[in-house]
């Protein structure tokens, strides 16, 4: 029995790097994510199954367009916008991907001030994030009105391969409600760090358990996941 | 990268102990994971941001000057890489995690490529059956 005294709290054991490190990690015959918190650990592990859903999405699609015999419609056109008399293409969707870039930027810094326990600066910035999402959201309704009206439905579009409509609304409305219950998270999160929860170690609603800012980080990696999902369909379905 | 380092020694926060150490080992590109989460230079994130944005711009430039063919897809692939491995490194923080995560995290979506294979071979037959006995006679 004596071997199974437990290592003295606080002390930190030097750990190897590298492939051992994995090896050791993983064969410890204890948590593999050495210092990673639960909650980190299974945001990450929830991020890893979205990303299966969301590559079944993008597959699915490249099949769909990939056998057709039917032309693709040009994304070009179908997304170009006619601003001020100039036609100019895609920019609609140009214009998305930069507010969710600025939202994945200002996220990384509210994560950063998290950190440095900057209370007001964290909310503000998570706040700022919720608003750019907010504003992309607004831009998906937009183009979804406009293309409907257009005539675009999951069976016919008036360009070309019908497939086209099913994968828009599919994999577009997908990322749109992963980027609405972003903004609604990141919302929830920005009122407890503004109402300082984490200084205070105020007990959770639902848990009853003490937060702290590790909270904003892991709000963080669900954002920047959303705009990773953002990259992907930017390159394959908007751009290809 | 010194300078990177100074600067932040002003902006610490006394309390965290730890940090200047950290701030110096990261400006200095070690890999350091630590008690206090994770704490990098605004700097870091900052030009990070920037090349988003710079690489969004070029990947959106592809389409703008209407580039085709296999110049068009690979230019497109490489921005998107590029940008999907910076947003998973620094704004994610995966170069910092150990690698027992990493590993777990990244390498199974690397398998999807399998899948990828799969279904190319299976629409390229599809597109050939439809060829073949469903394409109208014009």
């Amino acid at each position: 029995m004596a071997e199974t005294a437990l290592t003295t709290p606080g002390q930190s054991p030097v750990r190897t790097a590298g492939l051992k490190g994995v090896a050791a990690d993983w064969s410890s015959d204890q948590r593999a994510f050495k210092n990673v918190s639960w909650g980190k650990a299974m945001m990450w592990i929830f991020l890893l199954s979205d990303t299966f859903i969301f590559s079944c999405f993008l597959l699915s699609y490249m099949t769909a367009r990939m056998s057709t015999t039917v032309p693709w419609p040009n994304p070009s056109e179908v997304f170009a916008l006619t601003i001020g008399g100039q036609h100019i293409p895609l920019i609609l969707i140009a214009i998305m991907t930069f507010v969710l870039i600025s939202s994945s930027g200002t996220m990384a810094m509210a994560v950063n001030f998290g950190y440095r326990r900057d209370r007001v600066k964290t909310a503000v910035l998570m706040l700022v994030t919720a608003a750019l999402g907010a504003t992309f959201v607004g831009m998906q309704a937009f183009e979804w009105t406009k293309l409907i009206q257009e005539g675009v439905r999951p069976w016919e579009n008036p360009w070309g391969a019908a497939q086209f409509g099913s994968s828009f609304f599919m994999i577009t409305g997908f990322h749109g409600t992963h980027v609405t219950i972003g903004v609604i998270f990141l919302i929830a999160i920005a009122r407890k760090v503004w109402r300082g929860d984490f200084d205070v170690e105020r007990r959770g609603f639902f848990t009853s358990r003490k937060g702290n800012y590790e909270i904003v980080e892991i709000t963080g990696l669900y954002w920047h996941f959303v705009d990773l999902v953002w990259v992907f369909i930017f390159a394959f379905f908007y751009l290809w | 990268m010194t300078n990177v380092a100074v600067e932040l020694g002003t902006q610490q926060q006394p309390s965290l102990h730890t940090h200047k150490h950290d701030a110096i080992a990261v400006a200095a590109g070690a890999t350091h994971a630590h008690a206090e989460g994770q704490q990098h230079p605004i700097k870091l994130y900052l030009v990070v941001w920037g090349w988003l944005f710079v690489l969004s711009a070029c990947s959106y430039l592809v389409d703008y000057f209407g580039l085709h063919g296999y110049l068009r897809w690979s230019l497109i692939l490489l921005f998107m890489m590029l940008k999907a491995g910076l947003i998973v490194a620094v704004f994610m923080h995966m170069a910092w995690e150990r690698l027992a995560l990493a590993y777990a995290i990244l390498l199974p979506p690397v398998l999807v490529l399998v899948f990828v294979a799969i279904m190319v071979f299976e629409s390229d037959y599809t597109h050939l059956i439809r060829v073949l006995f469903f394409s109208s006679p014009t």
